[in-house]
């Protein structure tokens, strides 16, 4: 170990991986996929291991996937939640691993969401 | 380096492990890749929780959701429902032991047993990897080292601890700061630096948990240690009875090691440290610093004199710094955030917090960490839960062996060194044993006492001959032979034993002795004078008896007894004959009427 920023690549690395497990509200970007009966059997594990190989590709902090039940929409699945600190809630629907990667791009990495993917595009 | 969507964290501590944690890991691990989950969700064994009572304890990550008792046949559940499916497993969610209320949506910190406590020395205790450095460093792990080494010289490091108020957390509280100048100042081609973490207090175990949950913590500042008294070499006395923290360490030392944390210029600031790991076999004695550093020398582990002290001449009789593994988790915390943030905890003459082992007759049996200056009632209710079956409380003991009794009426007593003392007690390494009205208070003195007699040395008179002697008044109290004048007899041996002990142990033995004369000085009296022991403890003082009024002649009573004391016809009113009466309690037990009882 030469130097602190030897010490710091390695934080930064290894904070990516375990900052679930930090309770800091507020600082981080949660991907929450529904992954009910109806989510699964419409896709939803592929999506999300599409949204995980995507974040650690990118070495992104800050953001953690995790999943969540059924919300009464199930015609619209797989749907997931991209919720960033400050900002409302997005939710895209009919979502497949070949979409992901636009969302991490344009939402996740430089804050604009992809309408075309979202409910609200979907329910016009 | 992969990310997960869900971490399982199982607590890998001494007391989970012994209720059975490692198949429970197993078992998770299996099920997760059955389930095709091994790819989303990560298994983790950490350190301890501190809710050891609740064992083995669960957490899952994102949701925090903290199953307690949790059994290798309840893995199948976890996995497929809240895994799987995401549904929380409700009925193995832990429910708190006063309100009852789950934690199913709170975080981990809102349940009672965490909400009251502040965790400097646990801060990852339960949240990383001990056997990966990589967490310890992604929680700020060695950035202190690395700013004392790149920006501080080793006079500020010494006066940041030394402003913190830092006091040494193995029992004496002498300021550690002060302890870091004195070795500083000494001169010599080689110093040492080490940790003792040869805990041996019955029912304490908060270095055992620091060493399993958070190894590097202690690496890192005996490095820093190092780098301020300028020595290059560390020893660290680990009882060989914590094999989990002996592994840990083991492996800390290896991990720091290749990334050049320990080792040759550490920063590439020409600072050389190094640790090594020396077993104890268990002694009690070794726990006092100049036996320790006669045991580490590969010497028999018997105090000696001081002066000189460690500081001038110790190890290999070399300068040396010893400090307890509490007082080395709390020191990279105080050099990254400065000696006012520590200083700003605690009360004015204690700062920081302090770890306890709850134990006894308490609900919430496991480790707390909380600020000094709260008072015993909150750790003891707040936190710990109460008494459980309804009993009352009698008194708490803390400091183990070299400590105290401490009674109801000083329950508000805020915790810390000095105030204990004053007590009566003492806050040593930090063991509290809570007792309720069944424990008799003489008999703890003589438990306390036949301990320190068994663990003397045996190499000052005062110890090895006073602390026998006071035991063997004890037990002819306790067996109703005590005579008019014991109690008298026994503070003034106390007395001249405290007075004239070699270490540390003779000096404080006394103690749970003395406290307990001064605070419950009537239970002696009845033991003596009434030969009745009011907690109904002592079997040389009890007699068992019948009431005729309830008994309907079962003769249940009367076959379970083994000594065939119990006599009667039956339907009619049984007896029992004193004289043949074994006081093995087994017709209590049997007694569906309630009408036996202790007298």
């Amino acid at each position: 170990m030469k130097s602190l920023a030897e010490l710091q690549a390695i934080r930064e690395k290894t904070l990516n991986r375990i900052n679930l497990r930090k309770e800091e509200e507020g600082e981080v970007t949660r991907v929450v996929i529904g992954m009910a009966t109806c989510g699964i059997a419409a896709g939803a594990r592929p999506v999300m291991l599409a949204f995980m190989d995507e974040i650690q590709k990118r070495g992104l902090q800050h953001v953690t996937v995790s999943q969540t039940g059924c919300i009464g929409m199930c015609r619209l699945e797989p749907m997931v939640d991209v919720i960033m600190p400050g900002q409302e809630k997005v939710t895209y629907v009919h979502m497949t691993p070949e979409k992901v990667g636009r969302v991490v791009a344009e939402h996740i990495v430089n804050g604009r969401p992809v309408e075309e993917y979202t409910i609200g595009a979907a329910e016009k | 380096m992969d990310i997960y969507r869900a971490h399982v964290l199982c607590c890998g501590g001494t007391g989970c492990t012994s209720s059975g944690s490692a198949q429970l890991i197993q078992r998770f691990e299996e099920k997760i890749k059955e389930n095709g989950l091994d790819k989303e969700v990560k298994v983790i064994r950490t350190g301890c929780f501190g809710l050891c009572e609740a064992g083995p304890v669960v957490i899952v990550y994102p949701e925090g959701t903290f199953y307690s008792r949790v059994k290798v046949d309840d893995v199948d559940e976890i996995v497929t429902e809240h895994l799987l499916k995401g549904r929380k497993v409700q009925h193995l969610v832990y429910s708190d032991h006063a309100t009852h209320e789950q934690n199913a949506n709170k975080a981990l910190t809102d349940i009672n047993f965490y909400k009251h406590q502040h965790r400097i020395a646990l801060r990852n205790c339960g949240v990383i990897d001990p056997e990966n450095i990589d967490e310890y460093i992604a929680f700020d792990g060695y950035m202190a080292l690395e700013k004392a080494l790149t920006t501080m010289t080793r006079e500020q490091v010494i006066e940041e601890i030394l402003k913190s108020g830092l006091r040494g957390r193995g029992g004496g509280g002498f300021p550690t700061g002060l302890k870091w100048k004195f070795a500083a100042a000494s001169v010599a081609d080689q110093k040492y630096v080490a940790c003792n973490a040869d805990e041996g207090d019955p029912g304490a175990f908060m270095d055992r948990s620091v060493l399993e949950g958070d190894p590097h913590a202690v690496l890192e500042a005996m490095a820093i240690a190092g780098y301020a008294i300028g020595a290059s070499e560390g020893y660290i006395y680990v009882r060989a009875e914590y094999p989990i923290a002996v592994k840990r360490l083991e492996i800390a030392i290896g991990q720091a090691r290749e990334y050049g944390l320990l080792g040759k210029n550490i920063f590439d600031t020409g600072f050389d440290f190094d640790i090594k790991i020396r077993l104890g076999a268990g002694a009690f004695v070794c726990g006092e610093e100049t036996a320790l550093m006669r045991s580490i020398e590969g010497k028999r582990g018997e105090p000696t004199p001081r002066p000189p002290f460690p500081a001038v001449k110790g190890l290999f009789a070399k300068p040396t710094m010893l400090n307890n593994v509490e007082t080395y988790a709390n020191v990279a915390q105080i050099i990254l955030h400065g000696a006012d943030w520590f200083a700003a905890m605690g009360t004015e003459k204690s700062k920081g917090t302090k770890v306890f082992a709850l134990g006894g007759k308490i609900n919430n049996t496991g480790l707390v960490e909380v600020p000094m200056g709260t008072p015993l009632r909150t750790i003891i209710y707040d936190i710990g839960g109460g008494i459980p079956n309804g009993k009352k409380f009698k008194a708490v003991q803390t400091g183990g062996p070299s400590g105290g009794c401490l009674p109801a009426e000083l329950l508000d007593t805020p915790v810390d060194y000095d105030n204990l003392i004053a007590a009566g007690s003492m806050m040593g390494s930090g063991g509290m044993i809570v007792m309720d009205e069944d424990n008799c208070m003489v008999d703890i003195a003589r438990f306390f006492l036949d301990f320190t007699v068994d663990e003397s040395c045996g190499k000052c008179a005062p110890c090895r001959i006073g602390t026998r002697r006071m035991l063997e008044i004890l037990e002819r109290i306790v067996n109703g032979k005590g005579e008019e004048g014991d109690i008298e007899k026994l503070e003034n041996l106390a007395n001249t034993i405290k007075a004239t002990a070699l270490c540390g142990l003779g000096q404080t033995a006394p103690n749970p002795v003395l406290s307990t004369i001064k605070f419950f000085r009537h239970e002696y009296e009845a033991h003596i004078r009434d030969k009745k022991c009011p907690a109904h403890h002592c079997q040389a003082l009890l007699s068992y008896v019948i009431d005729p009024e309830k008994c309907r002649g079962c003769t249940a009573c009367a076959r379970v007894c083994p000594g065939g004391a119990i006599s009667g016809e039956v339907k009619k009113a049984h007896v029992i004959d004193t004289s043949k009466c074994l006081k093995c309690g087994a017709c209590i037990e049997k007694c569906r009427f309630g009408a036996i009882s202790k007298q």
